[in-house]
């Protein structure tokens, strides 16, 4: 015989639907902040279909538990694609993000810098920060969350969050401000 | 330059816009005298002034955006591909069931649908090792379809495929995420076509979409709010033929 065996359906509960002033509000509430999301994810992925692909599924996560925000939609979005992010590195069998220390390697960032002098090369500066401090800084600066969000958000302290932040902008002071002397004179 | 040890975060914290206002007070006359902190704080908003400027920022591409926004709502431009806007419940009416049942299966299905699809393989691989291909076995869809009837609480369109070189075998009970689901089984020359359907779950994506997995091929779409998953080891090519006459014959 075959092992199929059906299995008793009765006791799970239909899917809820959303409701059409569900959707409205969430339109009107979180779709606003689809960018941040999407820079965010970027700037966590470092790779722009993983990007696309962790912004939908968080988004679609979003919609779904959209019952369960209160107030806050950008950080509450938020930690949503960085949740997303997180299983994404699982899936991908990559190495978890590493929450103490990354060393910069690769291309150095100056020599990015040398190549040109725009807004892809800042952004590859602050794409070569390691973590935690690229995150720290993005969702700062970028993203202009205060420090209480960003520890929320990551789960550390709010200590911590400072002294990544300080971190990073340190390097990112090395890297931006390296060659322009009046930068850094007071 | 640099600010003094105990001051570092403040300075940082005042840059930021963090500071309570007794303490950025107090930082503020600090700064008057401490060259090495103003040097900090400078060396804080030149880096913040170059980075902004540059505006570093992303913008979420639009095609992710008009995903996103067929998953909300239907009012939303831009879905991809399939012509969903002909869907008879894709008129005026059915708003709110339709808000629930579209999602984004068809771009992200490693991420959201790998579950399902190993179930839709398992279901199919079952069906062709236990010799329980098929409940009812017959060739005629007046009498595949009401066989149903009772036995999942929706109607699925059946279709002859046979001009189509997709001859229909039968019908047969299965079961996806524990619901009843209504199996169609077709062939194409020796092998073997399972058909899934079932009640659109909330946020079905209304987009068709192939993939392959484990030597599989499988097929979906939705319409007229029921979602179809067609799993069969026959080439890809070949299954979006098998939709499309599907569809046509149908009339989903």
């Amino acid at each position: 015989m075959n092992g199929f065996r059906p299995r008793l359906v009765f006791s799970r509960p239909a899917p809820t639907p959303v409701a059409p002033d569900q959707a409205e509000r969430f339109r009107l509430l979180v779709l606003p902040h689809l960018d941040a999301a999407y820079s965010y994810a970027r700037y966590l992925a470092r790779d722009p279909a993983a990007a696309e692909d962790i912004v939908q599924d968080a988004f679609l996560r979003a919609f779904r538990a959209f019952a369960s925000c209160r107030g806050n939609e950008k950080a509450w979005l938020l930690t949503i694609v960085r949740n997303c992010f997180l299983d994404w590195t699982r899936a991908n069998r990559r190495a978890p993000p590493d929450i103490e220390a990354e060393t910069v390697d690769g291309e150095h960032p100056e020599t990015i810098l040398q190549r040109r002098q725009d807004a892809e090369a800042v952004r590859a500066t602050v794409e070569a920060l390691p973590e935690p401090f690229r995150e720290a800084l993005v969702l700062r600066e970028l993203e202009e969350l205060p420090y209480k969000d960003i520890a929320a958000l990551t789960g550390a302290p709010i200590g911590t969050v400072m002294s990544r932040l300080a971190r990073a902008r340190a390097m990112l002071a090395t890297m931006l401000l390296a060659r322009e002397d009046e930068g850094s004179a007071a | 330059m640099t600010a003094c040890i105990d001051r570092e975060m403040a300075v940082q914290s005042l840059a930021d816009g963090e500071l309570d206002s007794m303490n950025a007070l107090e930082l503020e006359a600090h700064l008057q005298d401490c060259p090495g902190c103003a040097a900090t704080l400078a060396r804080l908003r030149a880096v913040r002034a170059k980075l902004v400027n540059a505006e570093p920022r992303y913008r979420a591409p639009e095609a992710l955006r008009a995903r996103i926004e067929a998953m909300i709502g239907p009012e939303a431009e831009g879905e991809p591909a399939r012509p969903a806007r002909t869907l008879p419940w894709f008129g005026g009416g059915a708003i709110g069931a339709l808000a629930a049942s579209m999602a984004l299966l068809f771009a992200a299905p490693q991420l959201t649908s790998t579950a399902l699809q190993d179930q839709l393989i398992a279901g199919h691989i079952r069906s062709l090792q236990a010799s329980h291909l098929v409940d009812v076995a017959t060739s005629d869809r007046h009498v595949v379809k009401p066989w149903f009837n009772g036995r999942v609480d929706f109607a699925p369109p059946v279709a002859e495929l046979a001009p189509q070189g997709f001859p229909l075998v039968g019908g047969r009970l299965d079961y996806l995420d524990g619901r009843p689901v209504a199996a169609l089984v077709y062939r194409r020359r020796l092998h073997s076509i399972n058909l899934f359907v079932r009640p659109a779950p909330a946020l079905a994506s209304p987009v068709a979409a192939t993939t392959h997995r484990d030597g599989y091929s499988l097929t979906r779409w939705v319409a007229g709010g029921l979602e179809y998953w067609a799993v069969s080891d026959i080439d890809s090519g070949d299954l979006q033929a098998f939709r499309t006459a599907f569809r046509k014959a149908s009339g989903t």
